[in-house]
């Protein structure tokens, strides 16, 4: 039986605390997100209120919840696009290894990564107006050549093994042997680059919709929390603290699992682990 | 050497070629005519005509890049539309802030990185490395705006030791200057200062399990002994290229932490851009950034390769 690392186990008892307050959102939250209580405005942590309220009266721990179900959403679907279009990117430049397509790929590859990402994602997020799926494809692009480098990578070492030599004498293309045969092997490489990428992409739409750039209101996010609870910060601290706490802990539940994922499933630091 | 660095100048210019290509690409799909989305829905068709004359707009797209491309390079950036100067003259009166500022970040970053990785690798497995990883591990998870924000609850709103934003010029006196970039450049460094601890740590511990190490070790040397002088030399090659691409982190974060302090610096200049669809000045502030990015990764790789012979061949 694999023994689990602890940073695995309690990483992910962190991030499933998120995910399930995004889940539960769908069907119940403790009050309305979308109604606004003037009245009980700045309200401090009660038993009514976990969280307290914020400047329009909503309740606090509502909004983190429905915020989860936000920053979640972006990260994955951004982490799907770098999987989606990475993965065979990288796979079929490492099939052509030594060919000029690979050399195209990967220099293409550089050059993305020669951005600063934030940057563009700004670039195209303002240009094409501030907005959840603008916000997704910004964050998305940006894990292409990640998934496609790290792919490309353990292909490479997996095609020169002689297993590969045997399916290619029995016949088989380059797209089956890719498909059959490599990707399961690196599949334990992209788990661990995806749970990293995805704690960057929850980082990332924080930082969008700070600046206004993510995804708009009235719809909760922490990034939008924050940017909210700026000016008010002196008079009513708490609604910074708790969107800022969901962040942090929700990446760092992230990157502990990855942590831990990597200890067990990527075979070279098992093996010079001491 | 020589090669390598020619192999590198054309990478390097490939990739410029590319960025502004992006950058150009981006800013024309713009869907409709970008006179008209920078004046607005309720702009006069004569008013249009006038900004599309201005901007160029009415050459082809190649002469329009050629335009846009060899003005940049003479210092030529076009002519702001909201501020109606020079664009060139916004960014040299910004730029002032946004470097200085990323520079001070990455000189606390290093400063903090470099003691604390190093006595975490000595000390690997006791308690104090494993204090150190946790809160590394932490310092990575937090967002740099909010730090900042907590930054300027503590310090400038309960304690008042510092202002809660604003920069009052460097002709108001270094000093000065320099104490109101103090708690953006720390919210700055603190991710990256993590992220660069733990790379020296485990630098440093892939250089001790070398066979010369251990080499150094055999003939009598003790552990800090041998960490000073044989680890600490090659252990450093890996940290200086996440030196050199936490620049780029920094120029982008900066651009938000910017907006946490009221720095008047080329991130503000950004997103005032953004809200006034002055796309000129987005346009060449985002050329320029990534220009930096890109130069500062060229002379970290030139670096490297004087440093380690090893590299060049590649």
């Amino acid at each position: 039986m694999t023994h689990f690392p602890r940073t695995l186990i309690f990483g992910g008892i962190l991030f499933s605390i998120f995910l399930l307050g995004a889940l539960i959102s769908f069907v119940w939250t403790p009050a309305d997100v979308e109604i606004l209580q003037i009245t009980a405005r700045f309200k401090l942590p009660s038993t009514a209120h976990w969280f307290g309220t914020d400047h329009f009266g909503r309740d606090i721990f509502s909004m983190i919840m429905v915020g989860a179900r936000t920053s979640i959403a972006v990260a994955v679907v951004a982490v799907g696009i770098g999987i989606a279009l990475g993965v065979p990117l990288g796979l079929w430049a490492a099939a052509n290894h030594g060919h000029w397509l690979d050399d195209f790929i990967m220099r293409g590859n550089d050059l993305v990564f020669a951005f600063p990402s934030l940057i563009i994602a700004i670039l195209i997020t303002a240009v094409f107006g501030p907005s959840a799926f603008n916000a997704i494809i910004a964050i998305g692009i940006f894990n292409i050549p990640v998934f496609a480098r790290i792919s490309r990578g353990g292909a490479l070492s997996i095609w020169t093994l002689d297993y590969i030599l045997s399916a290619r004498v029995a016949g088989k293309r380059a797209f089956r042997i890719s498909a059959e045969h490599i990707l399961p092997n690196i599949a334990n490489l992209l788990i661990v680059q995806g749970t990293i990428q995805f704690s960057l992409g929850i980082l990332a739409e924080a930082a969008l919709s700070y600046v206004g750039l993510g995804v708009q209101p009235p719809t909760p996010s922490w990034g939008r929390m924050l940017a909210d609870s700026q000016t008010m910060i002196s008079i009513a601290p708490h609604l910074a603290l708790f969107p800022g706490f969901a962040i942090i802990l929700t990446v760092l539940g992230l990157n502990l699992m990855g942590d831990g994922l990597r200890d067990i499933l990527d075979p070279r630091i098992r093996r010079t682990q001491r | 050497m020589l090669q390598f660095a020619l192999t590198r100048f054309i990478s390097l210019s490939l990739s410029l070629i590319a960025a502004s290509v992006v950058i150009f690409a981006v800013i024309e799909i713009i869907p409709g005519d970008p006179a008209s989305f920078m004046l607005g829905i309720n702009a006069q068709p004569d008013t249009i005509a006038a900004l599309r004359e201005q901007l160029g707009l009415n050459g082809s797209l190649l002469s329009r890049y050629v335009n846009w491309v060899s003005g940049m390079l003479v210092g030529d950036f076009g002519i702001s539309y909201t501020y109606k100067v020079p664009v060139s003259e916004l960014i040299l009166a910004r730029v002032w802030i946004s470097l200085p500022l990323a520079v001070y970040a990455l000189a606390i970053s290093t400063l903090i990185a470099f003691p604390v990785g190093l006595i975490a690798a000595a000390k690997r497995g006791k308690t104090i490395d494993i204090t150190i990883m946790g809160t590394t591990q932490l310092g990575i998870a937090i967002p740099n705006f909010w730090f900042a924000m907590i930054l300027v609850l503590i310090f400038a709103i309960n304690l008042r030791w510092f202002s809660a934003g604003g920069f009052p010029g460097w002709e108001e006196g270094f000093l000065l200057s320099i104490k109101s970039l103090t708690l953006p450049a720390i919210a700055l460094a603190l991710p990256q200062a993590s992220i660069l601890a733990r790379i020296m740590r485990s630098s440093i511990l892939d250089t001790l399990d070398q066979d010369y190490v251990r080499t150094a070790r055999a003939k009598g040397l003790s552990q800090r002994q041998a960490i000073w002088r044989h680890a600490l030399k090659n252990a450093l090659i890996p940290v200086l290229t996440i030196i050199g691409m936490q620049f780029s982190f920094l120029m982008a974060g900066a651009i938000i932490i910017e907006n946490v302090f009221f720095l008047p610096g080329l991130g503000r200049l950004i997103f005032q851009g953004i809200t006034q669809r002055d796309l000129i000045v987005v346009e060449s502030v985002v050329m320029l950034l990534v220009f930096a990015v890109i130069i500062v990764t060229f002379i970290v790789d030139l670096t490297y390769a004087a440093v380690d012979p090893r590299l060049r061949k590649r």
